[in-house]
């Protein structure tokens, strides 16, 4: 028992230092994110590292939300997707190699989101199964292909424990849930909902910067 | 003089109450009606047929313009590819329109698709 708990805390812990103790730390340095001034954004299939199949595609559903309301014009994600399978693309790791050229001159997108999921879904190890989804993102300059900026984010269903946990999630977090359709019976599609919402919101703490629809546009 | 310098600062307190009331009023206030496009957009991912998706999402243009909601992102692009899998080429058009006139910033990528689009059919 006491072993389980250990071995949940040994799992648990590295993901909530990346997370948590980044931020304060260093902040990020936007130099490159400020000059480029980012108009659209096409998200990218998502590169889906872990051993579940429907990851890539529930995460991918999830990520216009946080990055229109901060203000981008987000390309529509089924259709992008669609595109990449019409020209013998269908790997989210063969997606994630095209050139950034080659891109811009498809979708006319200022720079592209890449996603890369490291955990989805629940561990059974446990006393109570724990959802889990943790993931990156890099936001590359299709003109330039520089970096403009990177972050990572994770959420689970089981924060906040026995307290209500409404400290922990924020507005926009709930926001976001409730974009969640109510009869889903994927217990781990929400929970990536809320990483989404974490990775790619603007006005996180080192986050996404908010874009030019947003009345936020440029404000210190 | 004093007065009405004292009845201006009671102007200003009682429109600076009347904004901070105003602001605690209004619920979150998003940039777009999303109604259910996300999860539609999980449907279509998953494979599920258009049909469903498609009357989802039109009666949502209906509640988002009830209340005077724009459209998020995509939506009208998105729509446009599920009456191309639906078979409805007529409507296609038109919401690709509708995408590039809501944000200009979809332009180049609504072309190349409207384009494609007229090589298939000749």
């Amino acid at each position: 028992m006491l072993n389980r708990i250990l071995k949940l805390a040994v799992c648990v812990l590295p993901a909530a230092l990346i997370v948590g103790c980044a931020t304060p730390k260093a902040p990020y340095d936007y130099t490159a994110f400020k000059a480029a001034k980012p108009r659209s954004i096409v998200v990218l299939p998502p590169l889906n590292n872990s051993p579940e199949v429907n990851a890539g595609n529930s995460f991918y559903a999830q990520v216009t939300y946080p990055l229109a309301e901060a203000g981008y014009y987000v390309l529509p994600v089924a259709l992008v997707g669609e595109t990449f399978k019409q020209n013998g693309l269908t790997s989210a790791a063969d997606i994630h190699a095209v050139d950034a050229k080659k891109l811009n001159e498809i979708f006319g997108a200022d720079a592209a989101m890449y996603v890369t999921i490291t955990n989805y879904g629940a561990s059974y190890n446990v006393l109570n199964s724990v959802v889990l989804v943790t993931a990156n993102a890099r936001l590359v300059d299709l003109k330039t292909g520089n970096l403009l900026w990177t972050g990572t984010a994770s959420a689970s269903n089981n924060e906040g424990g026995n307290s209500g946990g409404g400290g922990l999630v924020g507005a926009l977090v709930a926001a976001a849930v409730k974009q969640i359709i109510a009869s889903t019976t994927d217990a781990s599609h929400p929970v990536a909902g809320v990483a989404s919402a974490r990775l790619l919101s603007a006005g996180m703490p080192n986050g996404m910067l908010y874009g030019p629809r947003s009345e936020n546009y440029l404000k210190p | 003089m004093k007065t009405s310098m004292i009845k201006s600062a009671g102007l200003m307190l009682a429109l600076a109450a009347g904004v901070a009331l105003s602001g605690c009023a209004s619920a979150p206030k998003t940039l777009y009606g999303w109604e259910g496009y996300q999860p539609q957009v999980y449907q279509h991912l998953k494979g599920e047929s258009p049909d469903q998706q498609i009357a989802v999402l039109e009666k949502d243009l209906q509640t988002m313009s009830a209340k005077g909601k724009s459209a998020p992102p995509g939506f009208h692009a998105h729509l446009g590819m599920l009456y191309s899998i639906a078979g409805k080429p007529d409507q296609v058009v038109a919401q690709f329109e509708d995408e590039k006139k809501l944000f200009p910033e979809s332009a180049t990528y609504m072309d190349f698709l409207l384009a494609k689009m007229n090589k298939g059919v000749n």
